[in-house]
């Protein structure tokens, strides 16, 4: 047998994939971004920071941004594991291991990141040998790992199940038995990935000399902390479709019923709304509370084009209430709508990351200082799309090798 | 807000006369030496280039003839309730009961710059490079000081090293260390500036000129209303300069 015939042998029971030149095409094109990436992280590590455009103003820039977008977006994992395996909304069994990759492909591409990140990588562990217990990013920096752990638990038994791997008895009973203890897991994830959605949007709100971000809140918690947790919540099952939707039209076949996409923009929408009630009392008491108090204004937090009200307001309105309304109302039916609705709703969530992130620091607080302007560099950039990159090798990999879409076969007969 | 203020017995301040202050940049140059901060390369781009105590130009943003400028040192504001401190994930920074100077462990920094977000006075310097000497000028390295390795965050201690230096003097004198003389302990801006605009000492302590100096209803601190609670003062009998260094609104 040829190697063509027995690559083919590696493939989910029953389903169709493209032929093995045309995906070799899709990871070379692929790869070639992910070695870039791969180039730009060592160029970094051997020079320093000073190749990015980071600087003393702007200690966060692009790769922070990208982190807690990635992340926020990522949330779908832990979010639909919850409501599968402890609300046991069955139905989501059918996308639930979509989730799970994104999840693991999400997280594990922040570590990526933020391992280049810290000026010191090699003392990351320092987080957990001198841990600072009021500091909202040991919190990440906990929660962060333990969680990559949890995902990397819950990808291996969809691994297990590629069609040569499960002939092995071993393996076929440890995918089993790794399925039966899948409730405790998608508890454990859910409790760490909560607390440390929180915990990121807690960094920013804990930041009391920085009246952009700075939030009161409850108990130890700025309301950024709960914020936070809820866009999360809102945007990953969106986040979830459109990869679905995404990958269905790259392979023109169907992979999960309107149904079921159209369940996770319910759910998704439904938190959607939740967030946008206390997202305006935050906003609200911010403009009215917290900005007077630090003798700053409303108008005093946005500048030029960058910094510009444009973004609050597509992030308040439009990325806010118009999808509220696609997701949640009749109009969730039809799929421009739907589609409409999911990428408004994680656009807004990229914007709340990448203000609260650049703008936040930007905002001159010294009354002497101005405003500066941050611009992410090569490096910045390449690392950043190397991650991409590596999330769609391994979505395609997954997707072509493993049976993650359990109503693949029986919505593509014909 | 979040954090507490600490307070300490011995409460290292800073006074610093804007009136008095020309702008010279003195306390900048005796700041990069005394704390061997490297020769920068490339100075030009102001938001990469290190220093410890950093010179700011304000204006009344009036035209003549009743335009006027003043000079605003800035060193690190130790700041009683420090916006830093509480947010680094190791404890690479912190307030404790050395003269309530913020400290700052380079070996123990993981470079996330978390504590660099956090300070409104950005007084706050990452190490984006290794440093490097041009040959021959590593013979101006203080032994007081430490160099710091790249990717960590620096920044002004008050010469702590020389506090520890007028302790050991005090004993040997067989002087109290805990009550040191008014200066007996000064930070090199300090002494090197020329016009006399700044002042050192202990801001409890009465037998220091800064008790008073603090006191007089022409100080004020940057950014007061924020809570950050700073131990350095500002002192200036110009009005719009002591409007400036908080933020007030129209109405006020
Ligand atoms: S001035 Fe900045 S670095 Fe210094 S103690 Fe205050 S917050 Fe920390
Ligand atoms: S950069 Fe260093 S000192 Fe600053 S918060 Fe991070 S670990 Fe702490």
């Amino acid at each position: 047998m040829s190697f063509i015939e027995i690559e083919k042998t590696w493939y989910p029971e029953g389903v169709e994939r493209c032929s093995l030149g045309k995906f070799m095409k899709w990871l070379s094109v692929l790869g070639v971004v992910a070695l870039y990436g791969f180039f730009a992280m060592i160029v970094c590590f051997a020079y320093g920071l000073g190749v990015t455009g980071l600087d003393n103003y702007f200690g966060f820039g692009l790769w922070i941004t990208f982190d807690l977008a990635v992340i926020a977006l990522g949330a779908g994992a832990f979010f639909t594991g919850l409501l599968r395996y402890i609300i046991r909304i069955d139905e989501l069994k059918n996308i639930i291991n979509l989730t799970v990759i994104k999840g693991f492909i999400c997280y594990s591409g922040a570590m990526l990141i933020l391992s280049l990140d810290v000026g010191q990588p090699i003392r990351s562990w320092f987080g957990y040998w001198h841990p600072n217990v009021h500091s909202m990013l040991t919190e990440v920096i906990f929660c962060i790992t333990c969680y990559l752990m949890v995902l990397i638990i819950e990808y291996i038994p969809l691994i297990l199940e590629q069609k040569q791997i499960n002939k092995i008895p071993f393996l076929h009973n440890l995918a089993h038995q790794m399925h039966v203890v899948m409730p405790l897991f998608a508890g454990i994830g859910a409790f760490l990935s909560t607390f440390h959605q929180g915990s990121l949007g807690g960094m920013y709100g804990v930041m009391f000399a920085r009246p952009y971000a700075f939030r009161d809140g409850f108990f130890i918690w700025p309301w950024t902390f709960f914020l936070f947790v809820l866009s999360a919540i809102a945007s990953g099952p969106c986040m979830t479709v459109l990869i679905c939707g995404f990958m269905e039209k790259i392979t023109g076949r169907k992979l999960t019923t309107y149904r079921v996409k159209s369940l996770m923009c319910k759910i998704g929408g439904t938190m959607l709304l939740i967030y946008t009630v206390f997202k305006y009392l935050d906003t609200w008491a911010w403009i009215n509370d917290i900005l007077p108090r630090a003798g700053l204004t409303f108008d005093q937090m946005f500048y030029g084009m960058v910094y510009g009200k444009w973004l609050f307001f597509s992030e308040l309105v439009l990325c806010l209430i118009v999808p509220v309304i696609c997701l949640l109302t009749p109009l969730r039916k039809k799929p421009f709508f739907m589609y409409t609705g999911a990428i408004l709703a994680c656009a807004g969530v990229v914007i709340n990351r990448y203000v609260f992130t650049v703008q936040a620091l930007a905002q001159p607080v010294l009354p002497f200082t101005k405003w500066e302007i941050y611009t992410p560099n090569w490096a910045e950039w390449a690392t950043s799309l190397m991650v991409i990159a590596y999330g769609f090798i391994i979505m395609s990999l997954s997707y072509r090798y493993l049976p993650i879409f359990p109503q693949e076969v029986g919505l593509n007969k014909k | 807000m979040s954090g507490q203020k600490k307070e300490f017995p011995i409460t290292w301040g800073m006074v610093i006369d804007i009136d008095k202050c020309t702008g010279c940049g003195a306390c900048m140059a005796s700041c990069q030496t005394e704390n061997n901060v490297e020769p920068q390369r490339e100075a030009s781009n102001k938001l990469r280039a290190t220093s410890w105590m950093l010179v700011y130009e304000l204006t009344n943003d009036k035209a003549f003839p009743n335009h006027d400028i003043a000079y605003l040192p800035r060193p690190c504001q130790q700041c009683g309730n420090p916006p830093c401190v509480s947010v680094c994930p190791v404890i690479a920074t912190d307030k404790n009961e050395d003269g309530g100077i913020v400290s700052q462990v380079y070996p123990r920094c993981i470079g996330c710059r978390y504590c660099v977000a956090a300070c409104p006075y950005h007084v706050r310097y990452f190490g984006w490079y290794d440093p490097i000497w041009p040959e021959g000028m590593e013979k101006t390295l203080s032994p007081m000081t430490s160099v710091r390795p790249r990717g960590v965050v620096e920044k002004c201690t008050f010469c702590h090293h020389r506090w520890t230096q007028a302790k050991d003097a005090a004993r040997v004198a067989g002087k109290d260390p805990d009550n040191l003389d008014d200066g007996a302990y000064v930070t090199s801006c300090v002494q090197n500036c020329p016009s006399g605009a700044l002042a050192f000492g202990d801001i409890k302590n009465p037998k220091h000129k800064v008790h008073e100096l603090v006191k007089s209803p022409y100080a004020f601190r940057l950014l007061e209303r924020l809570g950050t609670d700073t131990q350095v003062y500002y002192i200036s009998r110009r009005e719009w300069v002591r409007k400036l260094g908080d933020n007030y609104l129209k109405s006020e």
